[in-house]
């Protein structure tokens, strides 16, 4: 519960922090309604819309409303994917207000006692902590290898846990070991004619829980004819920080990478998970207000390339013979990569040329699927009903495996397929894992 | 505020779950897509068949409470905006489809149906429904059929009045009536469907409509034609008609327009040009071919520099969904967009567009010019910021000038945006005293108790401001 204080504190910095214009650039014209999943699934209701929030954050502002629990429901209840800003024929930023209403709530609230040492944990503790990052995923490593695991699944103690995320425990991935996860390169060369030098994002998740897939990146980087350096000292992109309310700490965090990928004399900085991307490319706005640190963002952030953009660029999938077993397979795009970073068809383009597959486009595959960061945590209602529809659609693909580009929805698609009892008939793996798979 | 008696009686009709009055859904009913206006309802209501409607309808009648049905909130005249608060009517739970009936080329629908949804249904059958207003994958038909919305296609094929055949309404004595049916032809008593199109839930809620279909053209081309010289480009489009050709889509766009549009789009629309025709013809191939060769000429004859036809289907939608997000994309060039709809005499197309031109010289002000153009309605926006006083006294009178000129030339103050709150005000320029009786004659014959979303077409006084109503 926010207290009657907290809400004047919160309606004091709506009208000192929040973007006026920003807030005045939406026209009302509602071209983003169709395309709000919030909107759509809560049956219509205009203050689950983009529309609605960001004439609720007006309203605040103007102080026509105070920032009530309905209010800050509606703001907790998006989920960030960001679809409304392509079609907003306005331009405006809704993230941009978004991220800015969230942190202004979170910083003027006092969250109870364990919500706030789980939040001090998760952002302070452990996230910006890459040797942290491994001993926690080498537990769940211990967790799956020791007996555990299978202990806890047959004694039905998992039970104990909500639902979804008892089915979450069965769908992550098998952890590599704390020695492979310590063992990490910082310099690859080209195993072909060399075309670029480019650095990698390694992310924080991406190099634990999903090291096998940065392997499958770096591979495809190889063959494709890139150099790559890893630089030791880039740490978590802030993302989750960000999109919670953190940002100050999110801008410690991006300082830090900056600085680490600066002096590298790379071409291009590549990510391959679509959540990182899309925060890195906005970092100039994270920092907007240091005007030193804004002119270094934009010259990082000029260099973010999705694997995906720089595989088609180079035109690997012309050069490399990719072949896989017959299949059907389906994409589903990642929200921030296609809304944010603007990447739609590389990936399409990559997966219609191996030999052997049908591609069959899913309907509405760039609708989220309610992954959303860690919103299938803590809004795992809302994420089940996104999940519910998206395996509908998934299922008359007939698709055999569901392709994504970042880390959050392949857990997702993991967990439908999981919940639909389609484990073994139908899985869902990381584009470039697909493509390692087809380069064999 | 709703006294509880009223509250309680409401929730009765609804149950809980389809009334809410907490603030925040109060405040964000209180908006449409029209600038500076804004006004919050008492409540909002979502009724779940025709039968809560009328129930309602007692009692807002009763207790004199105002009732404003609201589709998608995508109106451009302040018709939905509850100015004089009461309640909000959704239509999310009468969103049907009811039928299709392919032997008489009808779909019966209910009101809160998406018009894209209706579109898609009936174009898999191989039929048409022509009225395509911008807003259309969001709008809702009973929002289309109660501000009689236009559309892309409206030149040769009309408007949302042109397709609606059978109402079901509820009156606001609570009287559920029906109104023409599946006929082609009617003329039992005075036509009340015709009445209730564009009447703005000033009469009646809609609770139900019948809509004419026609066959599904066979085929369809279009094309740009390129102008340095935009009176060349408006002279063109009298002359293409002139020359007894009706095109499904005649629209302007001027330089202005093109750019924020491809800043937004970008699929390559000539931002270096004066303005562009938007152009589209279907029906048979011969038919068509013909028809566009023979505009391409009649372009060129009036100075066109460029004539592009569109290669395939994908690059046609492209050109015509950059049109529709026309007016928004203004909005990227200041904080504050008013659009106006003045609609002229097709053959005053041309003077029309040169008298906005010296107008917006003359008070220096930044206007950008798209529409309609083969029906004679221009769309002339002006990017502004309502913060800024000054100029907003120029925008002010710079609207009053486009609408007598409008007026002057045998127009009207608006084509197809409605007259809502917005221009209530001016409607009295265009209808004069004995036309404004008329018509308020037959609302207090229907609505007595000035129920029906109160404020709207009829103003309280005539004024003579255009911009700034409040």
């Amino acid at each position: 519960m926010t207290t009657l204080l907290e809400q004047e504190k919160i309606q004091q910095q709506f009208k000192e922090r929040m973007n006026e214009d920003e807030l005045l650039n939406c026209m009302r014209c509602g071209f983003c309604l169709p395309t709000c999943p919030t909107y759509i699934e809560s049956g219509y209701k205009e203050s689950h819309s983009p529309r609605g929030r960001i004439a609720m954050m007006k309203a605040v502002v103007d102080g026509m409303v105070e920032p009530d629990a309905d209010f800050e429901r509606s703001l907790e209840l998006c989920l960030g994917c960001r679809a409304c800003e392509p079609v907003c024929p306005s331009g405006v930023n809704y993230g941009h207000l978004l991220e800015e209403a969230r942190d202004i709530i979170n910083q003027n609230k006092k969250h109870s006692l364990p919500v706030r040492v789980v939040r001090k944990t998760v952002f302070e503790g452990l996230f910006p902590h890459q040797n942290r990052m491994r001993t926690m995923v080498g537990l769940l490593g211990f967790y799956q290898r020791s007996g555990i695991q299978t202990l806890a699944r047959k004694t039905g103690y998992l039970g104990l846990l909500p639902e979804n995320l008892a089915t979450m425990e069965k769908v992550l991935p098998k952890v590599p070991t704390m020695k492979e996860m310590k063992n990490r390169p910082e310099h690859l060369p080209a195993l072909s004619e060399k075309v670029h030098k480019v650095a990698f994002f390694s992310g924080c998740l991406m190099d634990t829980m999903f090291m096998k897939t940065n392997d499958s990146t770096m591979k495809l980087l190889q063959l494709a004819g890139c150099e790559i350096v890893i630089p030791k000292e880039q740490t978590c992109c802030g993302a989750l920080h960000g999109h919670s309310g953190e940002k100050d700490s999110a801008k410690e965090l991006a300082k830090k990478n900056i600085a680490a990928f600066e002096d590298l004399g790379a071409d291009f900085i590549i990510t391959n998970a679509g959540g990182c991307g899309a925060f890195l490319v906005d970092y100039d706005h994270l920092l907007k207000d240091d005007p030193v640190w804004k002119q270094r963002a934009v010259a990082f952030k000029e260099k973010i390339k999705d694997i995906s953009e720089i595989l088609v660029a180079v035109s690997f999938h012309k050069k490399v013979k990719l072949e896989l077993p017959p299949q059907v397979i389906t994409y589903q795009d990642s929200c921030h990569l296609r809304n944010v970073m603007k990447t739609a068809s590389a990936p399409r383009t990559l997966l219609e040329s191996i030999k052997g597959v049908q591609y069959q486009e899913m309907k509405e595959a760039d609708r989220c699927c309610g992954s959303a960061g860690i919103y299938n945590i803590v809004e795992s209602e809302m994420s089940m009903v996104m999940l519910d529809y998206k395996m509908v659609q998934a299922k008359a693909t007939h698709a055999t495996t569901i392709v994504t580009a970042n880390p959050g929805c392949l857990l997702q698609m993991q967990l439908g397929i999981e919940r639909e009892g389609l484990s073994g008939k139908m899985r869902g793996v990381h584009i470039v894992d697909l493509l390692a798979e087809a380069v064999k | 505020m709703l006294s509880n008696e009223v509250k309680d009686k409401l929730i009765s009709i609804v149950t809980k779950e389809n009334f809410d009055d907490s603030k925040i859904e109060r405040l964000v009913y209180s908006y449409d897509a029209t600038p500076n206006f804004q006004s919050m309802p008492d409540a909002v209501v979502s009724p779940r068949n025709t039968e809560e409607v009328s129930e309602i309808l007692k009692i807002c009648n009763q207790y004199g409470v105002p009732i404003v049905p609201r589709g998608s909130g995508t109106n451009l005249c302040a018709g939905t905006c509850p100015t004089e608060g009461g309640v909000v009517l959704l239509f999310k739970h009468m969103n049907k489809i009811l039928e299709i009936d392919e032997e008489n080329l009808t779909i019966t629908v209910q009101p809160g149906v998406i018009t894209l949804d209706l579109i898609n249904a009936i174009e898999e059958k191989g039929l048409f429904y022509p009225p395509d207003p911008s807003s259309m994958k969001i709008s809702t038909i009973g929002g289309n059929i109660n501000e009689n919305s236009g559309g892309l296609r409206g030149l040769k094929y009309g408007v949302t009045r042109d397709y609606v055949i059978g109402l079901e309404a509820v009156l606001p004595n609570g009287d559920i009536i029906r109104t023409g049916g599946k006929l082609a032809k009617d003329v039992a008593g005075y036509d009340l469907t015709r009445l209730f199109v564009g009447s703005e839930g000033t009469l009646c809620v809609i609770t139900e409509a019948t809509l004419k279909l026609i066959p599904m053209p066979e085929t369809r081309k279009t094309m740009l034609a390129l102008y340095q010289d935009l009176s060349a480009a408006a002279r063109s489009v009298s002359k293409i008609i002139a020359n007894k050709i009706i095109p499904t889509t005649l629209e302007f766009l001027d330089q202005a327009t093109l750019k924020v549009v491809e800043d937004y789009a970008q699929i390559g629309l000539p931002t270096d040009v004066q303005a562009v025709l938007l152009i589209e013809q279907d029906g048979p191939a011969e038919v068509v071919d013909r028809d566009i060769k023979k505009i391409a000429e009649v372009c060129k004859q009036e100075n066109a520099v460029s004539i592009q036809i569109a290669a395939t289907e994908e690059e046609a939608m492209a050109l015509r969904t950059a049109r529709r997000a026309a007016l928004s994309a203004i909005a990227r060039l200041a904080p504050t967009t008013i659009l106006e709809d003045a609609t002229v005499p097709r053959s005053e197309i041309a003077n029309m567009v040169k008298a906005i031109n010296e107008i917006t010289e003359k008070y220096q002000l930044t206007i950008c010019t798209f529409g309609h153009a083969g029906d004679g309605n221009l769309h002339p926006t002006c990017a502004t910021d309502a913060r800024n006083h000054e100029e907003m006294e120029r925008v002010e009178k710079a609207f009053a000038e486009i609408f007598e000129k409008a007026i002057e030339l045998g127009g009207t103050i608006t084509g197809e945006h409605g007259v809502g709150a917005m221009k209530a005000p001016y409607l009295e320029w265009k209808l004069k005293k004995e036309g404004i009786a008329a018509m308020m004659g037959i609302k207090q014959a229907f609505d007595p108790n000035n129920i029906m979303n109160p404020g709207k077409v009829f103003a309280k006084d005539s004024k003579k401001r255009v911009v700034m109503t409040r």
